[in-house]
């Protein structure tokens, strides 16, 4: 099975959510992240999500989505056609002895500092769900107290648009 | 105008002459107003059967039906009826009153989250929160539940908001949903392919199930099997698509059909599968070598294409009536003289036997149902609830003319019959007609104060109860999953007199314990102006296969 990402238009109303996450969840779907936010219209939203499915599993779920009255447009945003991005933030174990190590990592990675604290740094990361995992691979031996992603986002490259 | 008021106006212009409701307090302004309406709203005895007379009435008029409940719990008791009403794509809107806005979310009195609970199985639903939308709503509310694939639409409204003025009152005729446009032409392309298919076809079946109904394409479908000279096969709902007296027609299909279908249906090579989701239901018992046969498959939603059946040769995404007429378009004609001898064998080798021999005293349902079928007219509408008597009527009534054949298919709700059969008496009352209500003394006693609103309008309704003290499907089930004597909780102990019921109701009631009794008594009600109840002793061990 492999993972997707999906890319939806949906109008921006009361209760939209609901109906798509109890879709996924009634009919069984597995969902691996979901993000949701304005557009230029305010009429309308935007929400990608990763589903992790069969091919004929996948045809469904977008067979379902528009379904849905309040969905307008689905497209997958496949590899290559699409920029796709994950937001991560980091919290990492550093005292004097490994800061600097942990910090030269992450310019590596071109991951910034958000926060420094004694035992502690915040760090904020922005890729492909591949890169943030190698850079987590990477700052794991220094200890990871806790880390949180946003959960991929992204859009078509060039002329294509999901169209507002 | 005060829109309590305006929402019955909107329903006027929708055409809407009969609701079936039950009041309450968040309902208090629109039943005020209602009083002012042309609209006529029938009372129910409990809003569980709401849903049921809208869909009885739908199903009959092909109109939209409209049931009415108030917040909490009478919103939460039409949830089986608007479930029912989506597992069979029946066209219905239902109107819930809601506590006032300030007070959603408090878990205030009577206060339920309808809108949530019932997203699963609503077409589309809306909470109103401007009552200037109202127009809009309820106008895309009709809209979304007559078009494409029917189903029911909710429309949960505040009861401060019922009482709120407006000035400048809008009404909406177009209706625009960029999220919603259901394609009704077939694809070019796939129908040329499925015109090639069909004619290299050797032993090719017509799978027809409620699409074709909902989309009253029956005559095109009977033009389409005639020209073609393919047998059809129909699902349970797809019970009347097809006249039952038609050389072509080849049963009913499925883990309830006739035994000589399904092995028709193991002997095609193409499977043409028209308004039908190929269901669990449907495809028991015949689809063990679909391997070797192949699916085009017309429904007018695409998700229900690829959904019950990986290997769709050939999809078209459309209108059932429009892609007959598509695939009609074409020369289409062909032979298949072989095909239909191998059917001849089948049907000698599967012969429907009646149990005719059968030694168990009382009534044998089946030569009823068949009997009945000879004496009634060519327009009766038989309502089938579940259980044993749906499957009898199903399969031994015959659908042929213009009769109707209603049932809760999908969602196999007990004590379906009645309301619903109500429900089209109260769509026919300009034109009365025979209508029947096949039910059980399980679903009977499920829903036996409808028998008042029935009473109350002096409905030509008769009531054909099947009674063997048993909640027969279930204890068949017991017995074929775990052996005899596992019976559970499937004896109905209690003896109860339905004459004395149908006395009470001032109905006229007729008790048979022979064929003959059955059948002098349901002729003798057909001949009686109101409704009736024909209660049938039948033997508890008499069972379905």
């Amino acid at each position: 099975m492999e993972r997707h990402c999906l890319s939806l238009l949906v109008e921006n109303n009361f209760g939209v959510l609901a109906r798509i996450s109890g879709l996924f969840a009634r009919r069984g779907y597995n969902i691996d992240s979901l993000t949701v936010g304005t557009t230029q219209d305010d009429n309308f939203s935007r929400i990608t999500m990763t589903v992790t499915a069969d091919e004929q599993t996948l045809e469904q779920i977008k067979k379902q989505l528009n379904k849905l009255i309040n969905v307008i447009k689905v497209i997958e945003l496949k590899q290559g056609e699409a920029i796709r991005r994950e937001l991560v933030f980091i919290k990492v174990k550093a005292n004097d002895q490994t800061r600097s190590r942990v910090v030269e990592i992450s310019n590596l990675f071109r991951a910034s500092v958000v926060d420094v604290a004694k035992e502690s740094l915040v760090l904020e990361i922005t890729g492909t769900l591949s890169k943030v995992d190698a850079f987590l691979n990477m700052i794991e031996p220094y200890g990871i107290i806790e880390f949180v992603r946003s959960g991929v986002t992204g859009l078509q490259r060039g002329k294509h648009q999901i169209g507002c | 105008m005060i829109a309590a008021k305006l929402i019955w106006k909107c329903l006027e212009r929708e055409n809407v002459t009969t609701i079936f409701g039950y009041p309450g307090g968040a309902l208090l302004p629109m039943y005020e107003a209602l009083r002012q309406s042309s609209i006529e709203h029938i009372l129910v005895r409990n809003e569980q059967a709401a849903p049921h007379y809208a869909s009885g009435y739908a199903r009959e008029s092909g109109k939209v039906g409209v049931c009415l409940a108030t917040s909490g719990p009478g919103a939460t008791n039409l949830v089986t009826g608007i479930a029912t009403a989506y597992l069979d794509s029946i066209p219905i809107v239902a109107l819930t009153g809601q506590v006032n806005r300030d007070l959603i979310g408090t878990d205030a009195f009577q206060e339920a989250d309808i809108f949530g609970a019932t997203t699963p199985f609503t077409k589309h639903s809306y909470l109103v929160k401007d009552p200037l939308d109202l127009p809009r709503i309820i106008r895309e509310a009709f809209h979304i539940a007559s078009t494409g694939r029917p189903g029911p639409v909710l429309i949960d409204i505040p009861r401060d908001l019922q009482e709120e003025n407006i000035k400048n009152v809008k009404f909406v005729d177009k209706v625009n949903i960029r999220g919603y446009k259901p394609t009704y032409e077939g694809h070019t392309g796939q129908v040329r392919r499925a015109i090639r298919k069909i004619k290299s076809s050797k032993r090719p079946v017509i799978y027809a199930g409620g699409g074709v109904r909902l989309s009253y394409a029956q005559d095109e479908l009977l033009k389409f099997a005639e020209d073609t000279g393919i047998p059809v096969i129909t699902t349970l709902m797809g019970i009347g698509a097809f006249p039952e007296d038609h050389p072509l027609y080849c049963g009913v299909v499925g883990s309830h059909g006739f035994e000589y279908s399904n092995k028709i249906m193991e002997h095609a090579d193409l499977c043409i599968c028209i308004g039908a989701r190929m269901s669990d239901r449907g495809t028991t018992n015949n689809v063990a070598n679909m391997n070797n046969m192949e699916l085009i498959h017309i429904d007018i939603d695409p998700a229900e294409i690829g959904k019950n059946i990986n290997d769709t040769n050939i999809p078209i995404v459309g209108d059932a009536k429009t892609v007959l007429l598509e695939l009609m378009s074409k020369d289409i004609k062909k032979d298949t003289q072989d095909w239909l001898k191998t059917i001849e064998m089948i049907r000698e080798d599967f012969p429907i036997l009646f149990d005719a021999n059968t030694e168990l005293d009382g009534i044998n349902p089946k030569l009823l149902f068949d009997a009945v079928s000879d004496i009634v007219p060519d327009d009766t509408t038989l309502v089938a609830d579940v259980g044993l008597n749906q499957i009898w009527a199903a399969l031994y009534f015959k659908i042929i003319k213009n009769r109707r054949f209603f049932t809760s298919g999908g969602l196999g709700t007990m004590a379906y019959a009645i309301p619903a059969a109500a429900g089209v008496a109260f769509a026919t009352r300009e034109h009365p007609k025979t209508i029947l209500a096949v039910c059980g003394d399980g679903s009977f006693q499920m829903c036996m104060g409808e028998l008042g609103v029935i009473a109350e309008h002096h409905l030509p309704v008769k009531i054909i109860m099947i009674n063997n003290h048993k909640l027969g499907m279930v204890r068949q089930q017991q017995h074929d999953n775990y052996g005899k004597n596992h019976y559970s909780g499937t004896d109905i102990n209690f003896d109860v007199d339905f004459m004395e019921i149908a006395k009470a109701y001032a109905i006229k009631g007729y008790r048979a314990s022979t064929n003959e009794e059955a059948l002098d008594a349901i002729k003798d009600a057909l001949a009686q102006p109101g409704p009736t109840l024909v209660e049938c002793q039948v033997n508890e061990d008499f069972i379905h296969i």
